[in-house]
């Protein structure tokens, strides 16, 4: 019937009517000829939702931290000030505390990658395809556990008497910083895993043939073809790993004994203390720190290859 | 034998934290005025519902439990219908206090006075309450319950921060707080303590008795000097601290595995651990406690329902159930005839109950009633306890 339609209008009009202008027939020319008005349409629902989520509770974040708080009526005095901020840069407990969770963030990050390494490297280069499914499927599955079931589980390993004790003969670490660090680096461990060997997928096994064909050692290869192809993966990994641990204030509550990070001291402000500003100020602390490793990331340029 | 009473104070502070009322009634123009000391005079009608703010624990309808529910039969007897919400921190409950959602509110005395203060509960006419004749003396109109002789709520039930060790490690029982201070380095890394500025309070009653120079009276008024002296005392302590607890269970699995031997606790604590190899005693320098208190909100929706939940929660089947469900002792005589535990947790021993001092907010106005010294407020006391972890 649509053909008839078309061949009949032929006789019944004069000419060949052009499409009617309808306001969606418009619309579609336009978009058609502007590429970037297109872009614009398809990604402003999404950018609108981005925006609320992150860029607003953001600034929220960083205004809340311009106030101050009355400490008898416990409410929100929205006077304008920098007194939250200068403290949390200035004040000698943020600055021990903020190196503290650097230095925690940075361990279980080194951890990660020396572990996740190896594993990846077997997983995407020398098992069957079989075994490289299942592997996927064990490196994935601590995910599938609760946070905090994985963390008291490392709370009765750690125990007196627990099992790290009768392994290692009455010499585990206790509760404390390298128990929060062995924690951490368990729980993100497949964060680290899965980019790397992602990345390492990607390396073709003909490059490697090539490299050893040339003479190179398999040391040499791995340095020369396999690290750098690798490294915007690694990289990826990391910053998984370190925003995470940057964070992260129940598994030091669990295994970190009476230690405290910065994830902690928002804890307390905001829940014992009341004082939404100034932990709002402390949050700013991580935000900057992943600003500045994003920053040096990007300069290595391995941004540009993820 | 060095005794201290919680109770000297109580006027002086009274007379503080009704001046700093004052001064908050004068400072907001509240356009409702009227409900904060005007008492009901009797109770009228049900309403048909009431909202309660409580510690978790305290309002249990069976959804828990299906064998704890005191709160259904309250229902059937009155015909109000309650509506419940906990909170974790009495910080949490002072806010949600502000939204005028709720009717009563079960508060420690770390919140109840600044509920008084900032007008948010009304003052509680407790000759309408049949069972408050029952309870205790020594829970009526204290500093932390009433303002100027007015009372501003019924007692609900107490509990003291004791001094928990391991019998393995103590071959006899500690009997100062010593062990967990200036003898802490004796169980080093195994010394456990209460992870809540509040907890600078039990090092005050430490000092106390060990430095009386210092002139500390009331563990919660702390001027500069005397909060200075309790920060060096904890930050000595932290030192040996093995981990600090907030979570009562986190503490009960310590105990067990022997992660921890000596710290501060609570009675349930102590009756939750399973290894059996752990006491509690009070110490000879006295300790810190809690006392709370069900206050009825000054612009209550439903304060006949309100008052008929005050009186509820006070007869003794039902203060038993709630006070043996949280694990503290109960305001009444009566009510111990329902419980069978009622003797570890010490309920009506006075001489227990006054060497108690029971959390109060630390504010500038001294509580102590020194007026030539500003006193350190809570929000300094949480810097200075962010500060003592480090």
């Amino acid at each position: 019937m649509v053909g008839d339609q078309g061949l009949v209008s032929v006789t019944e009009r004069d000419v060949v009517a052009p499409p009617r202008a309808t306001a969606a027939r418009r619309i579609s020319t336009f978009l058609s000829s502007h590429a970037r008005a297109r872009l614009a349409l398809l990604l402003s629902a999404p950018l609108a939702w981005l925006v609320l989520v992150y860029i607003v509770a953001l600034a929220a974040l960083l205004i809340t931290a311009l106030w101050t708080v009355d400490s008898f009526t416990g409410e929100i005095t929205q006077t304008w000030n920098l007194d939250n901020i200068i403290e949390v840069v200035t004040g000698s407990l943020y600055q021990a505390v903020t190196l503290r969770t650097i230095g925690v963030a940075l361990l279980v990050t080194v951890v990660d990658i020396v572990i996740a390494l190896p594993i990846a490297f077997f997983m995407a280069k020398v098992a069957s395809p079989r075994l490289q499914r299942i592997l996927v499927i064990a490196v994935l599955m601590p995910l599938w556990a609760s946070y905090l079931v994985k963390a008291y589980a490392w709370r009765s390993v750690l125990a007196e008497g627990g099992l790290a004790d009768s392994v290692s003969g009455g010499n585990s670490p206790g509760y404390g910083l390298p128990a929060t660090i062995v924690t951490l680096a368990y729980l993100w461990l497949p964060y680290v895993i899965l980019p790397i060997y992602a990345g390492l997928e990607r390396v073709p096994n003909s490059l490697l043939e090539a490299s050893s064909d040339l003479g190179a050692s398999t040391g040499r290869t791995l340095r020369l073809i396999v690290l750098p192809m690798l490294w915007p993966a690694i990289i990826a990994g990391s910053i998984f790993s370190f925003s995470l641990s940057l964070g992260d204030y129940i598994t030091v509550n669990i295994v970190g004994g009476a230690n405290q990070l910065l994830g902690n001291l928002v804890y307390t402000n905001v829940g014992a203390a009341n004082n939404l500003p100034l932990a709002a100020a402390i949050a700013l602390i991580p935000i900057a720190i992943m600003v500045v490793y994003l920053g040096v990331v990007r300069r290595t340029g391995a941004l540009e290859n993820l | 034998m060095h005794r201290i009473t919680a109770r000297q104070p109580a006027l002086l502070a009274g007379l503080a934290i009704a001046s700093v009322a004052l001064l908050t009634a004068c400072g907001t123009s509240s356009p409702s005025g009227g409900g904060e000391t005007s008492a009901a005079t009797e109770i009228g009608e049900g309403e048909g519902s009431v909202s309660i703010l409580a510690w978790p624990g305290y309002v249990e309808d069976g959804t828990n439990d299906p064998e704890v529910d005191w709160v259904s039969d309250f229902e059937t007897q009155t015909g109000c219908t309650v509506t419940s919400k906990t909170y974790g921190t009495s910080d949490e409950a002072f806010s949600l206090m502000k939204t005028g959602d709720y009717d009563v509110v079960a508060a420690s005395g770390d919140l109840s006075l600044r509920l008084v203060a900032a007008g948010d509960v009304a003052a509680v006419n407790t000759d309408l309450l049949e069972n408050y004749d029952a309870i205790y003396d020594f829970l009526k109109m204290q500093s932390w319950n009433s303002v100027d002789g007015v009372s501003y709520g019924i007692p609900h039930g107490y509990g003291a921060n004791l001094l928990m060790y391991n019998t393995d490690e103590f071959e006899t029982a500690p009997t100062s707080w010593d062990v967990v201070f200036d003898k802490a380095s004796e169980n080093k890394g195994k010394v456990t303590a209460y992870d809540s500025p509040i907890y600078i309070a039990d090092a005050a009653v430490y000092l106390m008795a060990h430095e009386p120079d210092l002139g500390i009276t009331n563990p919660y008024a702390l001027d500069e000097t005397q909060l200075a002296a309790a920060v060096d005392l904890l930050k000595a302590q932290r030192e040996n601290i093995g981990e600090y607890w907030s979570d009562y269970l986190k503490e009960v699995s310590a105990f067990e595995t022997g992660d921890s031997v000596v710290g501060t606790t609570w009675q349930v604590i102590q009756n939750s651990v399973t290894t059996g190899n752990t006491e509690v005693v009070l110490p000879e320098e006295g300790t810190t406690g809690w006392s709370d208190t069900w206050m009825v909100a000054s612009e209550a929706k439903s304060p006949n329902c309100a008052y008929e939940w005050l009186d509820y929660i006070a007869s003794p089947e039902a203060n038993a159930a709630a006070t043996a469900y949280f694990g503290e002792a109960p305001s009444s005589d009566a009510a111990c005839e329902f419980r069978d535990d009622c003797e570890s947790y010490h309920a009506g021993d006075e001489d227990y109950a006054s060497q108690i001092w029971y959390w109060s907010t630390p504010i500038a106005e001294c509580l102590d009633g020194r007026t030539d010294v500003e006193c350190t407020d809570y929000s300094a006391w949480t810097t200075a306890w962010s500060e003592i972890k480090g």
